[in-house]
């Protein structure tokens, strides 16, 4: 049953794999063609999104227990990750104020579990938009901030206290003043909720002025952002800055607007899981001069990791 | 006119968007009252005429909401006690989906609706 989690699924992409590996540009994801050895990398982090903690109905029937299975499948990663970040909708929304105060505590409680005992958070609009990021803020401190880790720069920013998916301008101004002091050829890793691009505004798949924030970033030529919120996998590049987002781990959603209306995938009794899973992000250093930093995505299923919580699986 | 004006020229309709009371320019225009909760608006669908000046007077039962249709280049927030008024005029016939865009709670993402409009 573990088999799913044996399997790493690299990330190729037409296009922008072949730029990256063949120029050296920096910035950009690279194909892996097949498994890589482990240790090749410099360091790796692992991505978990939109646990939903909270969650309850039939697109997830085990979803009193998938964040577990997602802790135990992290944990039985045979190299660990310098550290994990969870990239919003920690939990399922509730009008209840003490009641989402509980379910943050209970999340946090459970991904105590993981290893890895380095780990970043920040909110999705579940967590923070009725309360404008107030409990959040409680449970996990600053909704975005900064880090630097192994020469690269990693930026957090929240795009959902603002119930209507603003940055704001305040934010933005940090985000510029963060980044400044930066080479132009620095490697930035930004972390993010909602798409900062215009995926598919009808679906509420954008941020309302996330143009501002790919204005400033496309001044440094290696930046990759990764994000949530639309449980999936999906790739795209706006001008020179990269995005991916990762898949959920409670439900998946639709392909954009490849249906009239947005609704989670139903549950599939045959292959429980189908569509949930994490991934963890191989960063490499293949030049210094110019900076130029390789990372490489590596897709893990929860589907076939079993019901209960001893999933177990591991680098082929 | 300290009421604030804000004159779109798109291609489907010709919008106009003032918030606050009062009607803007001259004309017969036919007020269609929607109301918006969390999660619904009523009435859900909006049937118009190609041609025919309407005014969207938007009315928020509860909290902010939002109302915004790509198709038809309507993006606004809607708070209780303050009608948010919408003027267009439809010039091509098709069904525009809108939906509220100031997340609201769980069911967000069913306040939905469609804007219908008809020769």
């Amino acid at each position: 049953m573990a088999d799913a989690l044996n399997r790493r699924d690299f990330l190729t992409l037409t296009g922008l794999g072949s730029i990256v590996v063949a120029s050296g540009l920096p910035g950009q994801l690279a194909a892996a063609s097949g498994p890589r050895a482990a240790g090749a990398a410099d360091f790796a982090f692992a991505q978990l999104s939109d646990t939903h903690w909270g969650f309850s109905g039939p697109p997830n029937p085990e979803a009193a227990n998938t964040l577990r299975q997602a802790v135990a499948a992290a944990n039985a990663l045979s190299r660990q990750p310098d550290f994990v970040v969870f990239t919003g909708d920690l939990t399922h929304t509730t009008d209840d104020d003490a009641e989402r105060r509980r379910r943050l505590a209970e999340f946090k409680s459970i991904v105590a579990g993981l290893h890895v005992k380095t780990r970043y958070f920040m909110p999705g609009e579940h967590d923070a938009a009725l309360d404008g990021g107030k409990a959040y803020r409680e449970a996990f401190g600053h909704s975005h901030y900064s880090f630097e880790h192994k020469g690269v720069h990693f930026a957090a920013i929240d795009n959902v206290s603002d119930p209507e998916g603003r940055l704001g301008d305040t934010q933005l101004d940090w985000l510029h003043t963060d980044l400044q002091h930066l080479a132009p050829d620095a490697p930035i890793v930004v972390f993010t909720h909602r798409p900062l691009f215009e995926l598919a505004p009808q679906w509420d798949w954008w941020t309302k002025d996330g143009s501002k924030a790919i204005d400033l970033l496309q001044h440094w030529k290696n930046v990759t952002v990764f994000y949530g919120h639309i449980h999936q996998e999906h790739h795209f590049e706006t001008a020179g800055v990269a995005h991916h987002a990762a898949r959920s781990l409670m439900f998946a959603l639709p392909a954009p607007m490849s249906q009239p209306k947005k609704a989670p995938v139903p549950w599939d009794p045959a292959h429980p899981r189908r569509g949930l899973g994490f991934r963890e992000v191989e960063a490499e250093r293949t030049s210094e001069q110019p900076a130029s930093e390789k990372l490489t995505i590596a897709e893990l299923s929860l589907e076939g990791a079993g019901p209960g919580s001893g999933a177990s699986g591991g680098r082929p | 006119m300290s009421r604030r004006r804000l004159l779109l020229a798109v291609p489907l309709a010709l919008v106009l968007l003032a918030p606050g009371a009062g009607l803007v320019g001259a004309g017969e225009e036919r007020v269609i009252a929607v109301t918006a909760k969390k999660f619904e608006f009523n009435p859900a669908t909006i049937e118009l005429k190609v041609g025919e000046p309407v005014v969207l007077e938007l009315t928020s039962l509860d909290r902010r909401h939002g109302f915004r249709s790509d198709d038809l280049h309507i993006d606004v927030t809607i708070d209780p006690g303050t009608p948010t008024r919408v003027h267009l005029v439809p010039d091509k016939p098709g069904r525009f989906d809108f939906h509220c865009t100031v997340f609201c709670g769980s069911g967000h993402e069913d306040m939905t609706g469609i804007i219908v409009v008809s020769q």
